[in-house]
C-alpha cells in the first residue's frame, strides 16, 4: 500500500449563504442522490398539491376567458346602448323624452302568461316578449333556423320559442301555439338572447312575437303584470353614461329604470368576479390542504434523514449546506407537483366552461389561459415552499454529535427565531392570497380567519380525541384493538394530520350538502301534502266566480282567493315621494319609493306571516274617513324608515288612500304562495280595481295539465303556476349550482385522499419497524392487519366525526344567519360520511400495507429498517 | 499559543442537564497529542469516552475548558467554522460505520472532497477503495455490503480529505474479531502512510496497546495517561 498523502490545508470557511448553496451544483447532486430510496414516496407527497394547483389553474383560465369575453362582447351584453323600462305603459311625457333622445329605437312589452300547444295539448307559464324595431342592435337572437330571429317581427309572422320549452313538450318548428287568444306557428327555436342566462329563464321560458301581434292575444289589460321597454342605439360618439346622468332627475320623476352597457358590464363583471373569487377560494382550500400534507410529509421525511444530516455535519458539511440540500428536495417536490398540477389544470380548464354554461349570459371562444396556469403553478410552488420551510428548519438544529451517540436525542429548538419567521411568512402568504382573491378586506380577512378557526377547532378536537383515546381504551379489549387505538396517541402518530386533511374535506362536503338539503326541504315542505301547489293569477274581478266554478267542477279544492290591488306610494310621513327622491335618497333605497306595490286586503293573516309589533286590524268601515290601519312587512318598513303609527299615502290607480302603520309583520318569503309587503284590512280596498289570485292543489301532473288546459281555453288571460314544476325547476337549478360547488369541493376531497396516501406512505417506515418487531415476537399477519385496520378505521372515524360536527355547526350558522331559516338535520348526510370516510381510510391503509404483510421480517430488516 | 501539538485539550469539562440536577460527563481533562502520534481512550461504559472525542472533534461544545486542533481554538469558532475544521483536518471512523445509505460506496468516499468543492474527487476515492480492497464494490450501496466492508468504506472516507488527525470510536465494536483485525490493520496502515495522528476509543486493551499512549477514563475523569 503506497499512497502519498498531501498535508491538509485549512482554508477560511466561505460565507456563501443559502442562495449561494442553492446555486451550487453539488447541493443539487447531493439532494438528488439522497432521494434514491425515496423518489416514489416523494413523488407521492408532491401529489398533495396537484389538485389545488389544477383547480386554481382551471379557474384562473376560466376567469381570464370570462374577462376577455365580457370585454369583447360588451355591447351584446345589453343588445343596445341604453334601455329604459317601466311597469306601466309609457306616459306622454316619457314618449316626449324618447323623441328628444333620438337615435334608433326598438320597443318591447313583456308579460308572463300561459301558452297552449294544441298538438300535444300542453300548457305552460311563459314570458312573452312582443318586439318591434331592430333590437338587439348588437349581437343577435340566436335561433334555429337563423332566419327566424328576423322573420317573427313581421305581423302574423309567427313565434320564436325557447328551445327548452320545445324540448319539454316535444313541440316542433311548424306546430301551432296559442298565446292568449292569438294562435300562430312556431317559427324557430330560441337558443340565446344577448345578455340573458338560461338559468333565469328556467321558470318562465321566453317566447318572442311581433309587437303588432300583441293586441290579438288580449293579454295586455289594465293591471296586467307587464314590463314596457324601449331600447336605443346612438351614434358612436354618444357618451351614454353622461347622457343618463344628465337626465337622471327626469327618469326618477317618470319612474323609468335605466340600463346601459356600462352598468350591465359592471354588474355582470361584479357577479362574474364574485363567482370567480368564490371558486378560487374553494380551490385555494384544496391547495392549503395539500400544503398541510406537504408539511407533514416533509416533517416525516426529514425525521428519517436526521442520521444522514448528522453524518454530513461530521464530515464538515455546514448548516447552510445541509439545509440547502433538503430545501432543494422541497423545491423539486414543489416544482414536480406544480408541473403535474399545471398539466391537470390544462386538461380541466376546457371542461369548466361547460359546467358553468347555464350561468354565463353569453357564449365565448375558449382560449387556453397560459398566464393563469403559470400563475397557479407559481402559487402552488410558493405554498409548497412555505409549508416545507417549517419542517425543514429541523435540519439546522441537528448536531453532528448524533452520529456518534446512538441515544442522542435531537433538541428541537422551540425558540428558534426562524420558526417564527417561517410561521409569519406562511400566515402572511395565506392572508395575502385571501385578500387578493376576494377583492375585499372584509371577505379576505373573514376567509383567512374562518380557515384559521376551522383548522384551530380541528386541531383542538383532534388533540382532545387523542387524549381521550389515551385514557378510554379498556385493558380487557382485544390486543389488536388496544394496539391499533394506542397508535393514535403514540409518538410519531399521524392523528392530527389526518384529522386535518380528512376532517377538512369531510367538513366542506357535508356542510355544502346539509345547506343544500335544508333549502330544498324547505321548498318541498312548501309544496307538502296539505299545502297549495297551483296558483292561478291575473284573474279579472268578473272572472273570479266562473273560474271558481270551473276549478270546483274539476274536483279541485279552492284553498285561497286573494285580491291584488296595484298602487304606488305618493307620500311617507307627510313628505311626498318626489321630494324624498329629489332629496338625494340613496340609489339602492330609491326603488322602495318608486316601485309599484301589489297589495291585498284580507281579514286574516296566512301561516307564513307573524305580527312582530303592533296589532293586526282585520276589518274597517268602508265609509270611514280615518287613515286605514295597515300591516307592513318589517324589512320594507326599515327601508322606508317607517314605524308603528307612521302615515303612508298610496295612489291607488288615481285615488289617494291614507294609511297608518298599525302592525309590522315577519313574512316567510320562501313559501310559494302570494306574499305581500302591504296588507290592508277588509273594507278598505273593495272598490278599487283588483286582479285576483286563486290557489288550489292538484294531485298529479296529469290533474295539473288537465286543469291548465281547461283554464287556458276558457280564460286565456289567466296564468297558472304549477308549483310542482317550479319545484322541479328550482331543484334543477340548485342541482346545477351545487354541482359546480361540489365539482370544486371534489378537488379538496381528492387532495384529502392524496394527503392520506402520502401520510400513510410517510408513516410506512415507522409501521414497518413496528410490524417487523411484532412479527419477530410472534405476531401473525392477521394480527398485524387487524392492528393496522383498527388504527386506520379509528383515524378515519375520528376525522369524519370532527368534520361532520363542524359541518353541522357551520350549516346551522349558515341557515340561521345567512338564509334566515330553521335548520333541520338531514341524518342521512351525516351517517353516510361517518361510514364512508373510515372505510376509505382503512381500505387505503390496507392497500398501502400489503407489502409489509407479505414479506419476510428478515428481508425488511435488511432493506428498510 | 501553538505548542506544535496537533491536539491540545485543557481543563475540558462537560455537564449535561439530568432530571433536576447537572450530570458531569467529562471532568477537567487535559492532554496533548503530537502530529502523527497515536493514542487510545479506554474506560468502562459511561465513563465519558465518546463525549470526550466528540468535544475533541468539535462535534459538541464544552461547558468549560478548551480544545485546540492544529493551533485552532475550536471554542472561538461558530458551528460552520468547526464544520470547516472537521472537513479540512479531521477524519472519523464510527462504531456503526455511519455510511450514507442512499450513496454508493464510491459516492460515500467522495463526499468530503466534494464538500470542499473539489471536482476531481472520483480518482482519489477509487484509489482509496482499491487500497482497502473494495475496488469491485464501488457501485454498491451500504445495505449491499457486509459490516467489515462498510467499515472499510468508512476508513477510505476518513482518509480521503488527507486529515491531520483521525478519531475512531470503537471501530471494531460491531465486527467479529477476524473482520475487526482486518479493519484495524487497514486503519493503522493508512494512518502510518498518511502521517495522521490517531485518537482511538476502544474497550479492547490489546488494541489500545498498539497506540503510543493510553488515556484511561473513569466517571468522566482521567485516571492516568500513559
Amino acid at each position: 500500500m503506497s499512497t502519498q498523502f498531501d498535508p491538509p490545508i485549512v482554508r477560511p470557511a466561505p460565507r456563501r449563504g443559502l442562495p449561494g448553496h442553492l446555486i451550487s451544483i453539488w447541493t443539487w447532486r447531493m439532494a438528488w442522490r439522497d432521494t434514491r430510496t425515496s423518489r416514489r414516496r416523494l413523488a407521492l407527497y408532491s401529489f398533495s398539491i396537484v389538485m389545488g394547483i389544477a383547480a386554481l389553474a382551471a379557474i384562473g383560465s376560466f376567469g381570464a376567458n370570462l374577462e376577455r369575453a365580457i370585454e369583447e362582447q360588451t355591447k351584446t351584453l345589453l343588445g343596445a346602448d341604453l334601455a329604459l323600462q317601466s311597469q306601466d305603459p309609457f306616459t306622454p311625457e316619457a314618449e316626449q323624452l324618447f323623441r328628444n333622445l333620438g337615435g334608433e329605437q326598438s320597443r318591447e312589452i313583456s308579460l308572463t302568461t300561459m301558452v297552449y300547444f294544441p298538438r300535444t295539448e300542453n300548457t305552460r307559464l311563459v314570458q312573452v316578449h312582443a318586439l318591434n324595431g331592430g333590437f338587439p342592435f348588437y349581437g343577435s337572437l340566436e335561433t334555429e333556423p337563423a332566419t327566424a330571429g328576423e322573420e317573427f317581427r313581421q305581423t302574423a309572422g309567427g313565434a320564436v320559442v325557447e328551445e327548452s320549452l320545445l324540448n319539454q313538450f316535444d313541440a316542433r318548428v311548424g306546430d301551432s301555439i296559442c298565446i292568449g287568444s292569438f294562435t300562430t306557428n312556431i317559427l324557430g327555436r330560441l337558443k340565446k338572447v344577448p345578455g340573458e342566462t338560461v338559468g333565469l329563464s328556467a321558470i318562465a321560458p321566453r317566447i318572442y312575437i311581433a309587437m303588432d301581434d300583441l293586441p290579438g292575444t288580449g293579454l295586455l289589460q289594465p293591471g296586467s303584470l307587464a314590463r314596457f321597454s324601449v331600447y336605443f342605439k346612438f351614434g358612436p360618439n354618444t357618451n351614454v353614461t353622461a347622457l343618463v346622468e344628465s337626465m337622471r332627475p327626469q327618469l326618477e320623476k317618470l319612474r323609468l329604470r335605466h340600463d346601459t352597457v356600462e352598468e350591465r358590464k359592471r354588474d355582470l363583471g361584479r357577479s362574474m368576479e364574485n363567482l370567480y373569487h368564490f371558486l378560487n377560494l374553494v380551490g385555494f382550500i384544496a391547495l392549503l390542504l395539500g400544503g398541510v400534507g406537504i408539511a407533514s410529509a416533509i416533517h416525516l421525511h426529514i425525521k428519517q434523514k436526521l442520521g444522514i444530516v448528522a453524518i454530513l455535519r461530521c464530515l464538515g458539511c455546514s448548516v447552510g449546506q445541509t439545509f440547502a440540500i433538503y430545501l432543494a428536495q422541497g423545491m423539486s417536490l414543489g416544482l414536480f407537483g406544480a408541473v403535474l398540477g399545471g398539466l391537470l389544470g390544462l386538461a380541466i380548464q376546457s371542461f369548466l366552461p361547460r359546467v358553468m354554461a347555464d350561468f354565463i349570459p353569453f357564449t365565448f371562444q375558449f382560449h387556453t389561459g397560459w398566464l393563469a396556469i403559470g400563475r397557479a403553478m407559481a402559487i402552488g410552488f410558493g405554498i409548497c415552499l412555505m409549508f416545507s420551510f417549517l419542517p425543514l428548519l429541523t435540519v439546522r438544529k441537528v448536531s453532528p454529535l448524533a452520529a456518534i451517540r446512538v441515544s442522542f436525542e435531537p433538541q428541537v429548538a422551540r425558540r428558534d427565531p426562524w420558526r417564527w419567521v417561517a410561521g409569519a411568512v406562511l400566515a402572511a402568504g395565506i392572508l395575502g392570497f385571501a385578500l387578493t382573491q376576494s377583492g375585499s378586506w372584509r371577505i379576505g380577512l373573514g376567509f383567512a380567519a374562518g380557515l384559521g378557526v376551522v383548522v384551530g377547532v380541528l386541531t383542538l378536537i383532534g388533540k382532545l380525541l387523542v387524549a381521550a383515546t389515551r385514557k378510554m381504551v379498556p385493558a380487557r379489549m382485544p390486543f389488536a384493538v388496544r394496539q391499533g387505538v394506542a397508535n393514535l396517541h403514540r409518538p410519531n402518530n399521524r392523528t392530527l394530520l389526518l384529522l386535518m386533511s380528512l376532517g377538512l374535506g369531510t367538513f366542506l362536503m357535508v356542510s355544502l350538502y346539509l345547506v343544500q338539503q335544508v333549502l330544498l326541504n324547505q321548498l318541498i315542505s312548501s309544496g307538502g301534502q296539505n299545502q297549495p301547489n297551483a296558483v292561478l293569477f291575473d284573474i279579472q274581478a268578473a272572472q273570479v266566480k266562473p273560474l271558481t266554478s270551473l276549478i270546483r267542477s274539476l274536483n279541485l279544492p279552492l284553498l285561497d282567493e286573494t285580491p291584488i290591488v296595484t298602487m304606488r306610494l305618493s307620500s311617507v310621513k307627510g313628505r311626498s315621494v318626489d321630494s324624498l327622491l329629489s332629496a338625494g335618497t340613496k340609489r339602492d333605497r330609491g326603488w322602495v319609493f318608486r316601485r309599484e306595490y301589489r297589495s291585498t286586503f284580507t281579514d286574516h293573516l296566512r301561516d307564513g306571516e307573524k305580527i312582530i309589533a303592533g296589532h293586526w286590524v282585520s276589518q274597517v268601515d268602508p265609509d270611514s274617513t280615518n287613515a286605514v290601519p295597515i300591516s307592513v312587512e318589517q324589512e320594507i318598513a326599515k327601508d322606508l324608515q317607517v314605524g308603528l303609527g307612521d302615515e303612508l299615502v298610496f295612489d291607488v290607480q288615481g285615488v289617494p288612500v291614507t294609511t297608518r302603520v298599525a302592525s309590522l309583520r315577519e313574512v316567510e318569503w320562501r313559501r310559494i304562495e302570494p306574499n305581500f309587503f302591504m296588507v290592508f284590512p277588509r273594507g278598505a280596498l273593495e272598490s278599487a280595481p283588483a286582479m285576483h289570485v286563486l290557489v288550489t292543489r292538484v294531485g298529479s301532473s296529469e290533474d295539473s295539465a288537465r286543469m291548465q288546459r281547461a283554464v287556458v281555453k276558457a280564460f286565456p288571460n289567466v296564468s297558472v303556476i304549477d308549483l310542482t314544476l317550479v319545484l322541479q325547476t328550482i331543484d334543477a337549478i340548485l342541482g346545477k349550482i351545487s354541482f359546480v360547488i361540489r365539482f370544486m369541493a371534489m378537488f379538496t376531497v381528492l387532495t384529502g385522499l392524496l394527503v392520506l396516501l402520502s401520510a400513510l406512505a410517510a408513516g410506512r417506515y415507522q409501521r414497518v419497524q413496528e410490524s417487523v418487531l411484532l412479527r419477530t415476537l410472534g405476531a401473525s399477519r392477521g394480527q398485524i392487519l387487524k392492528i393496522l385496520l383498527v388504527e386506520y378505521f379509528a383515524l378515519g372515524f375520528l376525522a369524519a366525526l370532527t368534520g361532520i360536527l363542524l359541518a353541522v355547526i357551520a350549516a346551522w350558522a349558515l341557515t340561521r344567519f345567512v338564509f334566515h331559516t330553521s335548520f333541520v338535520l338531514d341524518w342521512e348526510s351525516v351517517f353516510l360520511p361517518l361510514v364512508l370516510v373510515p372505510g376509505i381510510t382503512a381500505l387505503t391503509g390496507f392497500l398501502m400495507s400489503r407489502g409489509i404483510l407479505s414479506r419476510s421480517p428478515l428481508s425488511i430488516l435488511r432493506t428498510e429498517v | 499559543m501553538n505548542t506544535g501539538a496537533i491536539l491540545e485539550v485543557e481543563g475540558l469539562t462537560r455537564l449535561y442537564a439530568s432530571g433536576n440536577g447537572m450530570l458531569t460527563v467529562v471532568k477537567d481533562i487535559s492532554f496533548a497529542l503530537a502530529p502523527a502520534a497515536t493514542c487510545s481512550i479506554v474506560g468502562p461504559s459511561g465513563s465519558g469516552k465518546t463525549t470526550l472525542i466528540g468535544l475533541c472533534a468539535g462535534l459538541d461544545q464544552p461547558t468549560s475548558g478548551e480544545v485546540r486542533l492544529d493551533g485552532i481554538t475550536l471554542g472561538a469558532l461558530d458551528e460552520d467554522g468547526r464544520a470547516k475544521v472537521r472537513n479540512d483536518l479531521i477524519g472519523f471512523v464510527f462504531q456503526t460505520f455511519q455510511l450514507i445509505p442512499t450513496l454508493t460506496a464510491l459516492e460515500n468516499v467522495m463526499v468530503p472532497l466534494e464538500l470542499r468543492g473539489e471536482r476531481l474527487a472520483r480518482d482519489p476515492a477509487i484509489e482509496l477503495l482499491r487500497r482497502v480492497g473494495l475496488l469491485e464494490r464501488l457501485a454498491h450501496y451500504p445495505v449491499q455490503l457486509s459490516g467489515g466492508e462498510q467499515q472499510r468504506v468508512a476508513l477510505a472516507r476518513a482518509f480521503i480529505n488527507r486529515p491531520k488527525i483521525l478519531f475512531a470510536d470503537e471501530p471494531t465494536g460491531n465486527l467479529d474479531s477476524e473482520t475487526g483485525k482486518l479493519v484495524i490493520d487497514c486503519l493503522f496502515a493508512l494512518n502510518a502512510d498518511a502521517g495522521t495522528a490517531l485518537v482511538l476509543v476502544t474497550h479492547d486493551t490489546e488494541l489500545a496497546k498498539r497506540t503510543g499512549r493510553i488515556i484511561r477514563l473513569q466517571g468522566g475523569s482521567m485516571v492516568n495517561g500513559s
